[in-house]
């Protein structure tokens, strides 16, 4: 789950990591009191984008009034295809220097690493590949947490300014900290400013939370409905559904990740374009794929559905069920393409027959048959 | 021979007592699966399908000799699950349960980087030999016993590949299921290093997806070492958008990492074939085996 800047920098500031003074408003009228109360402001969009500077999603303003007409032209507004719902305005700082700071997970080594870089304020994959000498990389040994001298060699390396070192290190280990307390999957900030009075303030910050933790992370979790932008993923996913929603009009259901990402791959390999991943996991029951389909058709892009399911523990009479259950229930009036394999995969189709679902015998010819369908519609 | 698990595997299931430990319980016992014992904290002196249950795994280490563990410990408990079974000694575990959080994992991993332990999973569908030990939760009837090494980090998928192996007639030696987690006990390259030293095993077949590098070190590690059998690759989510996580913890391409690009490219740059569907992969494992 990816935090908002202004809730990710409420997590720093928890953990007394300096960040700027500053309110998230809704209105153009708030941001102007605000930026009455700070004087010169940045008024910044809060959506999760990258480049959102680029997009014109920053804005420095002088007055009030600035701030307002800035507000204004964001609020309510699309950046980069997601609405703008907040925006945070806050103190401009006097900048000296920008760095990059960071924490995440580093599948290879299998421990969390700790990135900082000089080169603040810009795309940090872009100084990886242009200049990885100016990044400076620490491996942390989860049994013991990144030792101090280790710190200060990270900001030594990564070329923080002397004077500001000792104070780098020292907000290093507290990123650390919130890294680990908050279940964190990625914690960044960038640019880390050095300002001119000489302190390091998080102007910006990334903050990403490990969903498989969320059960024991009561407060982060509080955040997910204000963070979940689409309408249908967030019904899906109170209804403890796993799907996400694509930009196409064949709409995918399946058991197991794997599969339902195969399928998509097959489906777009025969030029169709997959409206959604859903997948309903193992065993799922009949309700499960009542509810599946409903979710799916929720969408009102989608022109077909493809069923494609691989008994395992999942039975085939079981979906089967579901599906009849839901056509019963719901008012489908778009094709229906199954493919059932596995355990009960006979019995399932044997249940279907006579229902207005389409069955195909192998996953390659359930994407070109939806496909058509769609097509000819 | 085969890898991992055989007809003299000891297996103690952890979780025995739990919905999804005791119905796969008995489905492993169907198979044959040797089973020796099942923990379940609290239940010690118990039996299940006749079976011993004892509250820690050093019991049933010490009474039963179980060396190997599959886990169905829910998601709280289950990189404690992981870490006991290694300070009991055990030396190969197996974590099915999905949704740990993966700073447990990262704990527990590094917990066993220091013993004599490996880690398959979490999130994985286990190991089967087949007609020797099914230690997983893999529909029994669509694998049969063969020439291929199967290594897979998603479930279904394994069952497909499984089903269509068998029925061209080649089936498998061992199939491992190695789990769609972002931070997994055993990679590709582990497994690949074990394939390489079974003679039963002629050929390998990986079932790589979106997320992490795992399938380019495979295929570095391919080159680099000479690998002696053919292996032919599969790639899923390659048409996934970036950014998003698709239904596994670990499949995500983030910025420029993770790409489906990336991995089939790293696979053809060392002569490893990588099939555009999971029917292709039978063709061309055929070619690769007669060259």
């Amino acid at each position: 789950m990816k935090l908002y800047e202004f809730q990710a920098k409420e997590v720093f500031a928890q953990e007394g990591i300096p960040i700027p003074r500053g309110r998230m408003v809704a209105t153009a009228e708030e941001a102007a009191a605000v930026a009455r109360e700070l004087g010169r402001c940045v008024v910044k969009a809060q959506v999760h984008v990258g480049g959102r500077g680029k997009a014109g999603g920053i804005k420095l303003v002088n007055t009030p009034e600035e701030a307002r007409a800035a507000a204004a032209a964001l609020l309510g507004k699309p950046l980069k295809g997601l609405l703008v719902r907040y925006v945070l305005v806050e103190e401009a700082l006097p900048i000296a220097a920008e760095y990059y700071l960071s924490v995440t997970i580093d599948r290879v080594p299998k421990r969390p690493v700790m990135i900082a870089s000089a080169m603040g304020g810009v795309d940090i994959e872009e100084v990886a590949a242009t200049t990885p000498e100016r990044i400076a990389r620490l491996e942390v040994d989860p049994a013991f947490g990144p030792f101090d001298f280790e710190l200060r060699a990270l900001c030594a390396q990564a070329g923080f300014a002397p004077a500001a070192r000792r104070g780098a290190a020292e907000l290093a280990r507290r990123l650390y900290q919130a890294f680990l307390r908050a279940d964190a999957s990625l914690a960044e900030i960038n640019p880390l400013v050095l300002t001119e009075r000489g302190e390091l303030v998080a102007a910006d910050a990334k903050f990403e939370v490990d969903d498989n933790a969320l059960y024991r992370q009561p407060a982060l979790a509080a955040y997910k409905e204000a963070s979940e932008e689409d309408p249908i993923e967030a019904e899906a996913h109170r209804r403890g559904v796993n799907y996400v929603r694509l930009q196409g009009d064949i709409g995918i259901i399946g058991n197991g990740a794997g599969l339902v990402m195969s399928t998509l791959d097959l489906v777009t390999r025969h030029g169709g374009r997959p409206a959604n991943f859903l997948d309903i996991g193992g065993g799922a029951r009949a309700e499960v794929v009542r509810q599946a389909l409903s979710i799916v058709l929720m969408d009102p892009n989608v022109k077909g559905v493809l069923f494609n399911i691989f008994g395992g523990i999942t039975r085939g009479d079981d979906v089967a069920r579901g599906i009849l259950e839901a056509v019963r229930t719901m008012d489908v009036r778009v094709p229906m393409v199954v493919r059932m394999a596995g355990t009960r995969a006979e019995e399932g189709l044997k249940l279907l027959e006579g229902s207005p679902l389409i069955p195909a015998a192998t996953p390659d010819e359930a994407a070109r048959r939806i496909i058509e369908l769609v097509a000819a519609r | 021979m085969a890898i991992l698990v055989d007809k003299h595997s000891r297996v103690l299931v952890q979780g025995i007592t739990g919905r999804e430990g005791a119905f796969h319980t008995e489905q492993m016992l169907r198979y044959g699966t040797p089973i020796v014992a099942g923990v379940t904290p609290g239940k010690g002196g118990t039996r299940f399908h006749d079976l011993p249950v004892y509250d820690s795994v050093a019991e049933a280490v010490a009474e039963q000799g179980a060396d190997t563990s599959i886990i169905f410990v829910p998601p709280p408990f289950a990189a404690d699950a992981i870490c006991e079974a290694a300070a009991a000694g055990i030396r190969l575990v197996i974590c099915i349960t999905e949704g740990i959080p993966t700073l447990d994992v990262v704990r527990a991993v590094r917990y066993l980087a220091e013993r004599d332990t490996r880690l398959i999973g979490p999130n994985c569908p286990g190991v089967i030999t087949p007609g020797e030990a099914k230690v997983g939760i893999m529909p029994a009837d669509i694998f049969a016993r063969g020439p291929i090494g199967l290594i897979s980090r998603s479930g279904t998928l394994t069952y497909e590949m499984a089903a269509l192996l068998t029925s061209a007639g080649l089936g498998c030696s061992t199939c491992v299921g190695i789990g769609g987690d972002p931070v997994i006990g055993s990679t590709f390259i582990d497994i690949l290093e074990l394939f390489r030293n079974d003679p039963e095993t002629e050929a390998i077949v990986v079932i790589g997806e979106i997320g992490g590098s795992d399938e380019e070190r495979a295929a570095t590690y391919l080159a680099e070492t000479w690998y002696p059998k053919p292996v032919v690759a599969f790639i899923s989510g390659r048409s996934a958008p970036p950014g998003k996580r698709m239904g596994h913890a670990g499949a995500i391409i983030s910025g420029t990492s993770g790409t489906p690009q990336a991995k089939v490219e790293a696979f053809q740059r060392v002569g490893v074939p990588v099939a555009e569907t999971l029917e292709a992969v039978i063709p061309l494992l055929r070619e690769a085996r007669q060259r």
